[in-house]
């Protein structure tokens, strides 16, 4: 398949965005419900049987709507934030596998005695061969792969930046500030706890990184390197501005944050953006840790290769559903973080521990040493760090640093200040 | 006037342990809560379809009870208006028919107008009445398109009593002259959910 076909491309292109923005629309349901179901009630169940036509509705609703474009905003800006925030969440699927995937074959070996016509011939021989493969991807072959997901992941705050800013509105302005110092620290975890799976495959493509994993039995990398895996979905639940992070919209303080200003189809857009993004990272969480279209070797019982084919799409989708319900059931679970408390665990924790984890992976390639010591390391370091808080927590009659009572006659509750 | 250092109180936080340090145990335990309730029976009542279950002593629509011989009960001693602080109870009092004063009726309402929309609910005038003639029924989906098609009169109040006895759900709260069961605290109990 990686003969580039302007039709099927095309064909495949529109397959996928309706794919995603279809599924968008019944997460936002799942995410009712789901949400109801927790707190006890039964969720929307008036349109369709059991509300499952709810998301045509609300579509439809979306599009009713009186279209407003306030008169304090910056017109060209405000119209482009959807744009942007739309286009770089539906760009990153172009490289995400959502079924069997063939890896591109290794470089060529040169052998001292092979002539160039012999190299050429083998060469020919095997890109045949590995056209004759199938891959699910609608960029199949892409060397840059997660790379390439983590810029537009980090285009993507662009969107909620324009938004804020051309708003004119102060919760606009206040919710766009938090989302990108947010995005902006949480990336550097997110690109930390993903550099040790790249380290162990040597290869930045999604595909290789699937078959690293499924090569010789199920040896997922969350087996190896589950402290990664706890960074990378804490960064990405922070990245995709979900609750417990989601202080760039927090309700309560800020109206809509950064998209209080949008209405009609625009605000539409940026909602759509957000279960784009939730629907690519948990894909990226399939395909990183949790072995793509692997499932214990189940996926190779249907000898037949269609069959094969679609069970593989349906158990990588799976894993990919049960990540986006399990971040939605992780929505009720975990109250809303203080914006200092975000900061310290990307600066003080996160960061720490992904470096630490990242040295662990080198030492281990470096040396030879099995993978499974990269399991006992991520344990040793999660509990470590734990030890470590334990240590350094500070209380009132114990503060965590010097301090020296203040005169009297301060508002109440302030008695005390650093010492210098 | 600052606070004086003397009335401060610190109050220490617990110190976490190893357990609660690492979070990740703090988030099973939250998991389980939220997934257990992911299950749980639900307390939604879809209201057009499923009729709530309503206290018996619920104060919803008036009613004017009738007498033993089908007579309106109220003897138009203008208590009930009088009580009532939305002043939404307006009565026209007349001598009573001949055959009515046989019985000791000396009065009766000509005309008994209550204006729903104005009524707060409160249950005084039936508090109020010396002969149980008025009384709030658990009758509460009480809607109109107009204003003046919630203004009850005598006719419809009374269209009240024959509907609440017709379905069996007369109030509790006095029954022929004595208290009902629900001014007892002890025998009230709240409408359990399914």
């Amino acid at each position: 398949m990686p003969v580039f076909d302007p039709t099927t491309t095309a064909i495949l292109i529109v397959v996928l965005l309706a794919g995603a923005l279809g599924l968008a629309g019944y997460l936002v349901l799942s995410e009712r419900k789901i949400a109801a179901w927790i707190q006890d009630r039964k969720g929307p169940n008036r349109v369709g049987p059991g509300g499952l036509f709810q998301p045509i509705a609300d579509g439809v609703k979306m599009f009713l709507k009186e279209e407003v474009i306030p008169a304090h905003v910056d017109k060209v800006f405000y119209l482009l934030a959807p744009i942007v925030s739309v286009s770089t969440a539906l760009l990153a699927l172009a490289v995400i596998p959502i079924g069997p995937t063939t890896p591109p074959p290794p470089p060529l070996p040169i052998p001292s005695g092979a002539t160039p016509a012999q190299l050429v011939d083998q060469l020919q021989r095997q890109q045949a061969e590995y056209q004759q493969q199938t891959s699910f991807v609608l960029a199949p072959g892409l060397d840059v792969g997660i790379l390439y997901v983590f810029a537009l992941g980090s285009l993507a705050v662009y969107g909620v930046i324009l938004a804020g800013w051309s708003s004119n509105s102060k919760y606009s302005l206040l919710g766009c500030l938090r989302a990108s110092a947010q995005i902006v620290s949480y990336e550097i975890p997110l690109g930390l706890a993903v550099l040790g799976v790249i380290l162990m495959t040597g290869s930045l493509n999604l595909e290789t990184i699937i078959a690293r994993q499924t090569e010789h039995g199920p040896y997922w990398f969350i087996l190896f390197q589950p402290l990664a895996l706890l960074l990378f979905m804490i960064s990405l639940y922070a990245e995709d501005n979900r609750l417990p992070f989601d202080l760039a919209e927090a309700e309560q303080e800020l109206v809509g944050g950064y998209h209080t200003e949008y209405s009609s189809m625009k605000l539409g857009l940026m909602l759509l953006a957000e279960y784009v993004h939730l629907v690519i990272s948990s894909f990226l969480v399939t395909v990183v840790f949790l072995g793509g279209w692997s499932l214990f070797g189940l996926e190779a019982l249907l000898g037949d290769t269609a069959l094969t084919a679609g069970l593989k799409v349906c158990i990588l989708c799976g894993k990919m559903l049960f990540l986006v319900l399990f971040a939605q059931v992780i929505r009720w679970t975990i109250p809303r973080f203080r914006f200092d408390q975000l900061m310290n665990l990307a600066w003080k924790v996160l960061i720490p521990l992904g470096l630490l984890n990242l040295a662990c992976v080198m030492v281990v390639l470096q040396w030879g040493l099995p993978w499974v010591t990269l399991t006992g390391t991520s344990l040793l370091l999660l509990v470590g760090a734990g030890y470590l808080s334990t240590r350094w927590q500070g209380s009132v009659s114990v503060p965590r640093r010097k301090v020296v009572p203040l005169p009297p006659g301060l508002p109440p509750g302030v008695t005390f200040a650093p010492q210098h | 006037m600052p606070i004086p250092e003397s009335q401060v109180r610190w109050v220490e936080a617990p110190r976490l342990g190893l357990w609660e340090q690492l979070y990740l145990p703090a988030v099973v335990e939250g998991l389980k809560t939220t997934v257990r309730h992911l299950f749980s029976p639900k307390v939604t009542e879809e209201y057009p379809e499923q009729e709530p279950k309503l206290p018996p002593n619920y104060r919803g629509v008036h009613r004017l009870n009738r007498d033993e011989k089908g007579r309106v009960k109220c003897v138009a001693c203008y208590m009930c208006a009088t009580a009532c602080p939305a002043h939404c109870i307006d009565i026209v009092a007349a001598p009573a028919p001949p055959e009515w004063q046989a019985d000791g009726r000396e009065k009766y309402p000509e005309t008994f107008v209550i204006d729903e929309l104005r009524c707060i609910y409160c249950g005084m005038c039936e508090e109020a009445c010396p002969v149980d003639a008025i009384e709030l029924t658990t009758l509460y989906d009480l809607t109109g398109y107009t204003r003046e098609e919630l203004i009850f009169d005598k006719e419809k109040l009374l269209s009240v009593y024959d509907y609440t006895v017709q379905a069996g759900t007369d109030p509790i709260r006095t029954q022929a002259g004595r208290l009902g069961p629900a001014s007892e605290p002890a025998t009230f109990r709240r409408p359990t959910h399914s």
